[in-house]
């Protein structure tokens, strides 16, 4: 305790941000390649893939979110804490797809 | 033990006090802890919107893998250029809300009305269209327990001459399909009727200028939220249009 | 090492002039107010209310399971009210009763805050829980609900012509206002510490609501969508879980428990911060292995998401996936038995003193253990599969809930009462209403674990004559305790007037909430404190007290 200073003590918000304002030709570019994504995403389900067409399409829209969440959401310009809130919660419901999953993979081996 | 010393309360400003500004709130010893308090529980908010919408992507993941060829055939059900035109209205729809934040930021009042009627204006187009596929839905019997009809299945459909007839107790299994189609899609409709309402109130307010004198924490959060709803749309489309299409 | 705190003289004190209790009066101060403190109060009293109803229902299945036949009331009428006790206990009682009324009476303050980070949402939370419960109270008076608490499909969905539909939207909206109390907590716990309160320094209690909030906010949302769609397929008939038209059963038990097995802990991991404040403060020690205690809490809650299933041992899920869970299951027991080993040590050579909410607290640790050590047999699959849905597993969970959790939270209102109230309850009558519940609980649940193993199913209103002598003791411990529960409504109750008056520091506790008068103003503070010492300190709190001798002297 002693070895702190008071100012030290006083230091406020660890994960402090200076606010970051968004141009919008970030917004713009990232609206543009939303859209191209779109595009993509559904061109590619005309496109016989076997089963990547579900990878490509799944793929395709994971890159959206991320853009979306990066940009439009300001989680790259934001506090770690936040980072972590949004992983949180992904990493839950990975948690509850993966473990569901236990059950229904080995319920009959082979069977799906 | 001592670790290192971290708050996140600022000590008061005895000599700031006097003149605080009205929309901060008493128990804030200032305006940004204010407003990285409300940011962080609105991200707290959508976390349970996540594990709300994980219930029932979990639920298609396994159905999916269950009933395979029903969801196939279900799939083809739909329209992937009403699903595309949506899934870029949408998009246009966060670009806009975006905007409408930036304008906020910037504090431009009428651009700021601007860009949220168009928000609004998007919405509604989304609503609009998705009242369309769901009216396709009851007038080709697809819609479970209340309007159902295995037909469509068991029968060599014109419109997808490559697709063959299901056998009857997959085609049964389509409702489950249909089950899971209407409570993701309407449960995302109801957040964007949820969206839109709101977005009518932040107008109003944002006409009173109650965004543009550097207060804008309300706009901002509620920018979270739609793009929080059109995430979900961006899973949404590809699992339910998308990627059955060739099989 | 403990230090010897001589408690203060109480014959001297007196009651502040202004305090969050005389800020304002009226009906309407307190229905819209936006102070942590009286929406505490409203939870408490709402909370009581619903605890006794929810008594009320086990009384009845107590009564009915005097005698071998279905002679009290039907095995209908039995069903409804087994159903309404767990209904109302769990989503009314058990979930919002130490965060809510405990926890948002104290953590602001413990934290050194003037308020939870979102004050209308904290209202908010409190109308939603008394709308969930209205609905509840709803569905009863039209004619009760028979699914068990646990909505089980398809029977809560095509069997039953009850008032599922009611109550299933009544957990929904209840459910919601635990997810606003854990939003708050969580955004307050991480926004809103006083300069110098840094994450080692906060009390363990902090920690376990930290932890328990947590799970609210991640754990409540899947049940709530998961009781949409039981509602949705009762009313319209969507075949999501219908096996009839291809829905998976066991589909709604994984989603259901997804929530319902990180929910007991949500129930038991603020009871567990409780029990760490009061153990410290009347042994007069710091908590033994701070953050092994605290990081034990988190543990928990990681824990919490991934052992869901060996509630469904039986239900036909495949049996690799039942040896994972049970396997993830022991990992429970750990953090568990950290929190027991420590608090055990932290009485180690402590200057323990037995005042009511310690006596409460021994109360917990005893029942507690046994209660988690069952749990154990219970996680284990051979034994889960011979114990399961026997009257095994209701002692087990009612060792936890009740032996562990209610005796917590009796601690915790008998602890934290001089600061809510600013007035001392009658220490001898509540030491004798401890001793009550203790002897009452175990004469209630130790015979059911004796009739579990003996193999007495649970939820059937009749049972075969050589269980009637152990049901007997039971009925009779379970009035023993109802004695022990209205004593303290009763005693409490009085004290608000007659009650001698306590003064800020009754206890000698080195909490923040300690430190200010009791009760508190409504901003809790005069002004934003600074911390300058580690969680119980109590020679830093002697210090403190010497040093106030002196200037005042």
């Amino acid at each position: 305790m002693s070895q702190l200073t008071e100012k030290e003590i006083l230091d406020t918000e660890p994960t402090h941000h200076s606010e970051h304002i968004v141009s919008p030709r970030v917004y713009g570019i990232i609206f543009a390649t939303l859209l191209v994504l779109t595009g993509t995403t559904v061109g590619a389900s005309y496109v016989d893939l076997y089963a990547f067409n579900v990878v490509v399409a799944l793929a395709i829209a994971c890159l959206k979110a991320v853009l979306v969440i990066l940009f439009f959401m300001h989680v790259k310009y934001s506090s770690r804490l936040t980072k972590l809130t949004v992983a949180a919660g992904f990493f839950t419901f990975f948690v509850l797809i993966t473990m569901a999953l236990t059950d229904y993979i080995s319920r009959a081996w082979g069977m799906w | 033990m001592d670790s290192q010393a971290i708050a996140t309360q600022p000590v008061e400003d005895h000599a700031e006090h006097a003149h605080h500004p009205p929309y901060l709130r008493h128990h804030f010893a200032n305006l940004e802890q204010q407003k990285e308090t409300s940011t962080f529980g609105m991200w707290l908010f959508l976390l349970t919107e996540i594990m709300f919408f994980g219930g029932l992507f979990c639920a298609y993941l396994i159905y999916r893998n269950w009933y395979y060829p029903a969801f196939v055939a279900g799939s083809h059900q739909l329209s992937i250029l009403l699903g595309a035109i949506n899934t870029a209205v949408l998009i246009c729809s966060s670009f806009t809300m975006a905007m409408g934040v930036h304008a906020a930021e910037m504090r431009w009042r009428k651009p700021l009305i601007g860009w949220l009627l168009a928000t609004i204006a998007l919405g509604c187009v989304f609503l609009g269209i998705k009242a369309v596929e769901y009216n396709e839905k009851w007038e080709k019997h697809h819609v479970p327990g209340l309007n159902f009809s295995v037909d469509s299945f068991v029968h060599q459909d014109p419109h997808y001459p490559e697709d063959k007839p299901l056998p009857l107790d997959m085609a049964e299994k389509t409702q489950v399909y249909f089950s899971l189609y209407f409570a993701m899609t309407g449960m995302h409709a109801l957040h964007m009727v949820i969206g839109v309402s709101l977005l009518i109130i932040l107008v109003v307010r944002a006409w009173q200028g109650a965004y543009t004198q550097g207060h804008m924490t309300t706009v901002e959060n509620f920018g979270l939220y739609w793009h929080f709803v059109d995430i979900v749309w961006i899973f949404l489309f590809p699992l339910l249009y998308l990627i059955s299409r060739h099989q | 090492m403990s230090t010897i705190v001589s408690l203060p003289d109480q014959t001297t004190a007196t009651l502040p002039k202004r305090s969050y209790l005389n800020d304002g009066y009226g009906l309407k101060s307190w229905l819209l107010t936006g102070d942590h403190k009286r929406i505490a109060i409203l939870y408490l009293i709402s909370i009581t209310f619903f605890f006794f109803i929810g008594g009320f229902f086990a009384g009845m299945v107590r009564l009915e399971l005097l005698t071998p036949p279905t002679d009290l009331m039907a095995a209908d009428t039995y069903n409804k009210m087994f159903t309404m006790h767990g209904i109302v206990m769990v989503f009314l009682f058990l979930v919002p009763s130490v965060p809510a009324t405990i926890g948002n009476f104290v953590l602001p303050i413990m934290v050194g805050a003037k308020d939870l980070a979102f004050p209308k949402i904290n209202l908010l939370s409190w109308y939603l829980y008394v709308v969930g419960g209205v609905m509840t109270l709803a569905a009863l008076i039209l004619g009760g609900v028979d699914t068990g608490w646990t909505f089980t499909t398809p029977l809560s969905t095509h069997y039953l012509n009850t008032h599922v539909v009611t109550a299933g939207l009544a957990v929904f909206v209840a459910g919601f206002s635990s997810i606003f109390t854990g939003l708050n907590f969580i955004v307050t716990v991480h926004r809103m510490r006083a300069p110098g309160m840094t994450w080692f320094r906060l009390p363990l209690f902090v920690w376990s609501h930290y932890a328990a909030s947590v799970l609210m906010v991640l754990g409540t949302p899947v049940l709530a969508i998961t009781l949409v769609l039981v509602v949705l397929e009762r009313v319209i008939g969507i075949g999501v879980f219908d096996p009839a038209k291809g829905g998976d059963p066991l589909l709604f038990q994984h989603l259901f428990w997804f929530y319902s097995h990180p929910a007991v802990y949500i129930m038991i991991l603020p009871g567990m911060g409780v029990i760490s404040e009061v153990i410290s403060t009347f042994s007069r020690k710091r908590v033994f292995g701070y953050t092994a205690v605290a990081f034990s809490s988190v543990a928990i809650a990681v824990f919490a998401f991934f052992v869901w299933a060996h509630h469904m041992f039986i239900m036909g899920i495949s049996n690799y996936s039942a040896l994972v869970f049970s396997l993830l299951t022991m990992l429970v027991a750990v953090p568990s038995a950290i929190k027991i080993f420590n608090w055990s040590f932290t009485l180690y050579k402590g200057s323990i003193t037995f005042e009511t909410p310690m006596l409460y607290a021994f109360g917990f640790m005893g029942l507690f253990t046994i209660g988690g050590l069952t749990g154990v047999f219970l996680g284990s699959m051979g034994m889960d599969i011979h114990l399961t849905e026997t009257y095994f597993i209701v002692a087990h969970f009612h060792f936890v809930m009740v032996g562990g959790m209610l005796m917590a939270f009796l601690s915790g209102v008998h602890f934290w009462w001089p600061k809510m109230t600013g007035r001392m309850y009658p220490e001898g009558l509540s030491k004798l209403a401890a001793l009550v519940t203790f002897i009452g609980f175990n004469l209630t649940f130790f015979p059911q674990f004796i009739l579990g193993y003996l193999g007495m199913p649970r939820r059937y209103a009749a049972y075969p004559p050589e269980f009637q002598v152990l049901n007997v003791l039971s009925t009779a411990g379970a009035t023993v305790l109802g004695v022990g529960y209205l004593l303290p409504m009763l005693y409490l109750t009085w004290s608000l007037k007659y009650g001698k008056i306590a003064g800020p520091n009754p206890w000698q506790a080195t909490g923040l909430e300690w430190q200010i008068q009791s009760p508190p103003i409504t901003s809790n503070f005069e002004e934003t404190p600074v911390i300058d010492y580690e969680a119980y300190d109590y020679e830093w709190l002697a210090n403190k007290t010497r040093h106030e001798v002196q200037t005042v002297g």
